[in-house]
């Protein structure tokens, strides 16, 4: 055990610190679920960070990564957060689908498909859930029928993050249609542009259509948009989810900048505030330090050639709680402003607060919810008996 | 930067937990519940024999000069085993202590307590009733002028009746001028400081592994009970209880190693920065808090049985309730961590502060 960085690992944060100062832009930019401004506004970010080669470090040179560990990864990430720089437009692209491809794509698919990826010319949406496939996510009835070298997409999707604006989508389909539950699904890529998509966009809690719906009817793509082989859908899914619940889709920074600002609002509001408001901040910086103590733990047992399977579950509980506890904090500080908007005249500083309280109460629910983690923990971590 | 144990770290641990599964089982800690005495000197021998006292001393004076991060997993698995006897004390905090006196008195104890293990206890403010006085030959005691290492007989003990029923507690005094004096008065206070750094951080280790037998035994439980023809674990509120405990361990114990860390091998002493005072403090309230949700959990899973004396589940219990609050207690430390976020530079980049300040990053700026 030795928490010091190296030399190399300190250079190159100073190195990305250099490069943030420079290229972050100084104002917020517009939310991304706002509108196309806004959307268009984070696929330029990308597209600058990709120059910088600051894409996803992690990934091959080849691909517009820097082939550095997790270890840089981490430093990246919190250089990223305390520089204020945008959040990833394309997160599911870079962290859920880039590192699927990794590992279950042909040579033609990552050729194909990450160098856009990285540089933001194609944004990503995920097309798993269905109205009927919610936590049950085995009960996908969306169809892939192959008619010589394509398939025909047919079905329903729902909730899918970004589809509004995406350039893609990834899904799970049935392949074979006598086939039920885990068995016969593929993972299939499709345009959101293409003939028979209907995108209708959804108002989440906040007003904004940050997910859609949509409405696949004959869509035709070519064989070579499955990743993986024919049936193995739900196995590549589940690894995804891992990536999502585990290490990439909330690195600990976010959470740290989270409760840094939280340490602010209470300084500058000390004088209202009470002694468990006091607590309640202690508490909420503790547990983004906890967090981020665990993801390095995890890094460097994958860095000695670990893997990460059930444990995912756990960060993912963790991590939604915290942000929840965090925003009710924060909340709980700001009183009776807490309903105000900024453009409130007596909002005073409001912040994003309220907006991030409301995305937090999405974390227990998207990404499979915190009871379907609670089933994992107990039924594959401690090995209790299945219901 | 490689936040993993060594191999040899491990299987030192491994050793640890294999002797505690043979010696301190169920069946051993019953044996010592109902005696005046439950210190069982027979255990504590096979213990040392490992070398195990010796392991933060410094090796000029027999000791292995290790650090924290080699200690911390055996101090879990003694809280795993609920271990009545106070080895994580005696050579996560005593010896140390005495390693660093500046004394023949205090250096031939250490010399003696190396090769015989005679248990020496220590009274230090911040954890008032001490464990096994009943056992301890000799004593560390904080007087006016100094620390004062005394002989068991200069000692009046008084028995203070506590509920853990595998540990007596108690109250010590001696007359002023008794036994040797191994610290000079101006040097006690930072001595004392840098013990309790030590006892707070083996003591969250001890809390980590109290944490999981609770939620070990319940999950044994919950697999063979059954209710309504099927085991109460296949049960989603059952589940989902020992879910969320687990939890609060997962995110406890990388804090704890990272305390530990905090303590480095050799002649260094703990730094007393506000970042390391920080880490180990929430060390100590992580600890507590999963120890402490554990056990009401094991509780719980457990129905009755876990309300009677004949399931472990309440020496775990006890135990937990006892350590939560030595080495200054829950209020102590949230203080602690109050002071280090209200006054130090926070962000990402000071995970690791004493890292942070060698690379002197500029500490980002705080907004009033
Ligand atoms: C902000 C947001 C973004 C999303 N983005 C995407 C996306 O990009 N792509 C995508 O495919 N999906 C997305 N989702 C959908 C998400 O994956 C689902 O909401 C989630 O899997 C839960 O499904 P459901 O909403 O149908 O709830 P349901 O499955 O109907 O669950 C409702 C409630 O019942 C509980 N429940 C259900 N089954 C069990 C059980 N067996 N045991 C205990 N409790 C149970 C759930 O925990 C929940 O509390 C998103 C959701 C949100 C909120």
């Amino acid at each position: 055990m030795d928490l010091h960085y190296t030399d190399e690992q300190k250079a190159f944060r100073a190195e990305v610190r250099d490069w943030m100062s420079a290229n972050v832009p100084a104002d917020p930019l517009p939310s991304f679920d706002g509108g196309r401004a806004g959307f268009e506004a984070h696929r330029d970010w990308e597209a600058r960070l990709n120059q910088g080669r600051w894409g996803m470090v992690t990934w091959p040179e080849a691909y517009g990564g820097r082939e550095l560990d997790l270890i840089r990864w981490l430093i990246f990430e919190e250089e990223y957060y305390a520089a204020g720089a945008p959040l990833r437009v394309n997160q599911n692209g870079i962290f859920l689908l880039g590192p699927t491809l990794m590992e279950y794509g042909t040579q033609e698919q990552k050729a194909r498909f990450l160098p856009p990826m990285a540089t933001g010319e194609e944004i990503w949406a995920q097309a798993w859930s269905e109205p009927q496939a919610g936590s049950d996510l085995a009960a996908v009835r969306a169809k892939a029928v192959r008619d010589g070298d394509s398939y025909l997409l047919s079905g329903h999707k729902i909730w899918s993050s970004r589809a509004v604006m995406a350039d893609w989508a990834f899904g799970l389909f049935r392949t074979d249609p006598a086939s039920e539950r885990h068995k016969g699904l593929s993972l299939i890529l499709f345009p959101l542009d293409a003939e028979g998509v209907r995108r209708q966009a959804i108002a989440q809690i906040n007003g904004e259509t940050g997910f859609a719906e949509l409405f696949l009817d004959e869509v035709r793509v070519p064989v070579g948009n499955r990743v993986g082989a024919d049936g193995e859908g739900w196995r590549i899914c589940m690894a995804t989810a891992g990536f999502e619940r585990g290490l990439m889709l909330r690195s600990p920074a976010r959470f740290q900048m989270t409760a840094r600002r939280l340490v602010e609002l209470y300084e500058a509001n000390r004088e209202t505030c009470t002694a468990a408001q006091r607590d309640a901040v202690a508490e909420a910086w503790m547990a983004a330090e906890a967090y981020a103590l665990s993801i390095y733990a995890t890094a460097s047992r994958l860095i000695a050639g670990g893997s990460i399977g059930a444990e995912a579950s756990l960060n993912k509980i963790f991590w939604s709680e915290m942000d929840i506890q965090m925003h009710e904090t924060a909340l709980a500080i700001l009183g009776a402003r807490a309903e105000l908007l900024p453009t409130a005249s007596a909002a005073g500083d409001v912040g994003r607060w309220l907006d991030g309280y409301l995305f937090s109460l999405a974390g227990p629910i998207y990404a499979g919810t915190n009871e379907i983690q609670r089933n994992i923990i107990a039924e594959r971590l401690l090995g209790l008996p299945r219901g | 930067m490689n936040f993993a144990f060594s191999e040899e770290q491990t299987m030192m641990a491994d050793v640890v937990r294999d002797l505690l599964a043979r010696e301190c089982g169920s069946a051993a800690l019953r044996s010592r519940m109902t005696t005046a005495c439950s210190f069982d000197r027979d255990r504590w021998r096979k213990l040392l024999e490992l070398g195990l006292a010796g392991v933060l001393a410094p090796e000029d004076a027999g000791g292995l000069g290790l650090g924290g991060t080699d200690f911390v997993q055996i101090a879990e698995a003694c809280g795993h085993a609920c271990l009545p006897e106070p080895l994580v004390d005696y050579a996560g905090v005593v010896l140390p202590l005495l390693a660093e006196c500046e004394s023949d008195a205090a250096r031939e104890m250490l010399a003696q307590g190396l090769e015989t293990g005679a248990p020496i206890a220590l009274a230090h403010p911040q954890t008032p009733w001490i464990v096994a006085a009943n056992a301890a030959s000799a004593f560390v005691l904080p007087g006016p002028d100094g620390l004062r290492l005394l002989a068991g007989e200069e000692v009046r003990r008084v028995q203070q009746p506590g509920i853990d029923p595998l540990r007596q507690l108690f109250t010590v005094s001696a007359e002023e001028a008794a036994g040797a004096q191994i610290a000079a008065h101006e040097a006690m206070p930072a001595l004392l400081a840098r013990a309790a750094e030590r006892g707070a951080v083996f003591t969250a280790a001890e809390l980590v592994g109290i944490a999981q037998a609770c939620v070990d035994l319940a999950v044994a439980y919950a697999g063979e009970r059954q209710q309504f023809g099927r085991a109460i674990g296949a049960n989603q509120a059952i589940k989902h209880h020992l879910a969320s405990a687990q939890v609060k361990i997962e995110f406890a114990r990388p804090v704890v190693h990272a305390a530990a860390a905090c303590i480095p091998a050799g002649p260094g002493f703990p730094p007393q920065s506000l970042e390391t005072r920080a880490r180990i403090s929430h060390a100590m309230l992580a600890a507590g808090e999963a120890a402490t949700l554990a056990a009401r959990t094991a509780l719980q899973v457990h129905g009755a049985m876990g309300y009677s004396w004949e399931v472990d589940v309440h020496l775990y219990l006890k135990r937990a309730l006892s350590l939560t609050h030595r080495w200054g207690g829950p209020e102590h430390h949230r203080q602690r961590i109050a002071e280090r976020i209200l006054t130090a530079p926070l962000g990402p980049d000071r995970l690791f502060p004493q890292v942070a300040e060698e690379i002197e990053t500029t500490p980002m700026k705080r907004t009033a």
